[in-house]
């Protein structure tokens, strides 16, 4: 990762706001408002609790930039460490497992999503704007996956198969 | 959970507002849904959590509305959606439960095997004798297959390596296969 300027914590949204729903807009990942959005975005997943993860759209902002930090989960196998990407798309996708997942956002529930297990992301970095290639798997590219449908406007509720695979949400970070 | 609204000369109000449990059974048929929950709007109730399901080609929904109209309102209200006497519609009121205590753990149980009377009785008495709570269950028959899919929360102090002996032993009695797993939220 490039070295980013300081971070400010930033409030964190929470489900039905509208940016929630809002795709994001592709940003120039070297524009110093994009790069000082990176900064906050990891710097607000700092002080969160638990949190793996953060989209522009989290902090009210509809733009395709998200940060990702899985090292210190212990479900992760391969690990990039602390990311941010811009204008992130899934190359490809494959053994998809249902789990149960939460989300900052979304405080009231928990819900059930098949996600893949193998994942390719494509993205570009802040500062530099160079494209680069991730390949992972296991609670990497499930948290991948969730913060690339943030940035498109998408919360895991849009991705639960039922009623049945919503669920109260049973801890509060 | 007391509102203030407005009567309908626009003087401020307070009303009680209480939660009532609107059940509906029988034959299926399009329309059920949206018929029951139009007169539970046209009363000004709020629909809060609820679920319906086909169980073998039967309607079955239970819904919780919070509303200020009395259960005897909410029984006329709904007459016609019984009056054609292939569904039933039972209404009454429930206590506020508040918000729940520490839910505990999460497991998933999942039991399968030949259909035989007393299954769910077998298996739900295991878990409920270690302090297990069931909190969602579903069942389905097919043509000589039954399965069996719960969500079950154990207090702190389960044993829940007991549980799951005792569970095995249930299994092996019944001749049936049953797992149980957690369940692990993931904060994303």
């Amino acid at each position: 990762m490039p070295s980013l300027p300081e971070g400010r914590v930033l409030d964190v949204v929470r489900a039905p706001a509208p940016v929630l729903a809002t795709p994001g807009e592709t940003v120039d990942p070297g524009a110093p408002e994009v790069v000082q959005l990176a900064a906050d975005l990891l710097a607000t997943q700092a002080v969160s609790p638990g949190c793996v993860g953060l989209a522009a759209q989290q902090v009210a902002v509809a733009w395709r930039v998200f940060s990702v930090d899985v090292s210190a989960h212990p479900k992760t196998r391969t690990c990039h460490g602390k990311l941010v990407l811009c204008n992130a798309e899934v190359v490809q996708a494959s053994r998809r497992e249902r789990g149960r997942e939460g989300c900052m956002s979304v405080p009231d529930f928990t819900g059930d999503v098949a996600r893949a297990r193998r994942l390719t992301v494509r993205g570009q970095l802040p500062v530099t704007r160079e494209w680069i290639t991730l390949e992972t798997d296991a609670f990497e590219a499930v948290a991948l996956q969730h913060e690339i449908d943030h940035t498109n406007g998408l919360v895991f509720l849009d991705r639960v198969p039922g009623p049945q695979a919503v669920h109260p949400r049973r801890t509060y970070l | 959970m007391t509102v203030a609204c407005e009567d309908r000369y626009g003087c401020a109000v307070s009303t009680e507002l209480s939660v009532i449990a609107v059940t509906v059974l029988g034959d299926d048929r399009p329309g059920i849904v949206a018929e029951v929950t139009a007169a539970l709007a046209d009363l000004g109730g709020n629909l809060e959590d609820s679920t319906m399901t086909l169980l073998r080609g039967h309607f079955a929904m239970v819904v919780l509305v919070r509303t200020g109209a009395s259960q005897a309102e909410v029984e006329a209200a709904l007459q016609s959606v019984a009056a054609g006497g292939s569904l039933t519609v039972d209404v009454r009121v429930l206590a506020d439960s508040g918000r729940r205590p520490d839910p505990g753990a999460a497991w998933t149980l999942r039991v399968h095997g030949a259909d035989r009377p007393g299954i769910v009785a077998a298996v739900t008495r295991v878990v409920s004798a270690h302090g297990g709570n069931i909190v969602d269950l579903g069942t389905r028959l097919g043509a000589d297959l039954y399965v069996l899919i719960a969500q079950v929360e154990l207090p702190a102090a389960a044993d829940t390596a007991a549980l799951v002996s005792d569970l095995r032993a249930a299994a092996e009695a019944l001749k049936v296969t049953i797992a149980f797993e957690p369940v692990d939220d993931e904060v994303l």
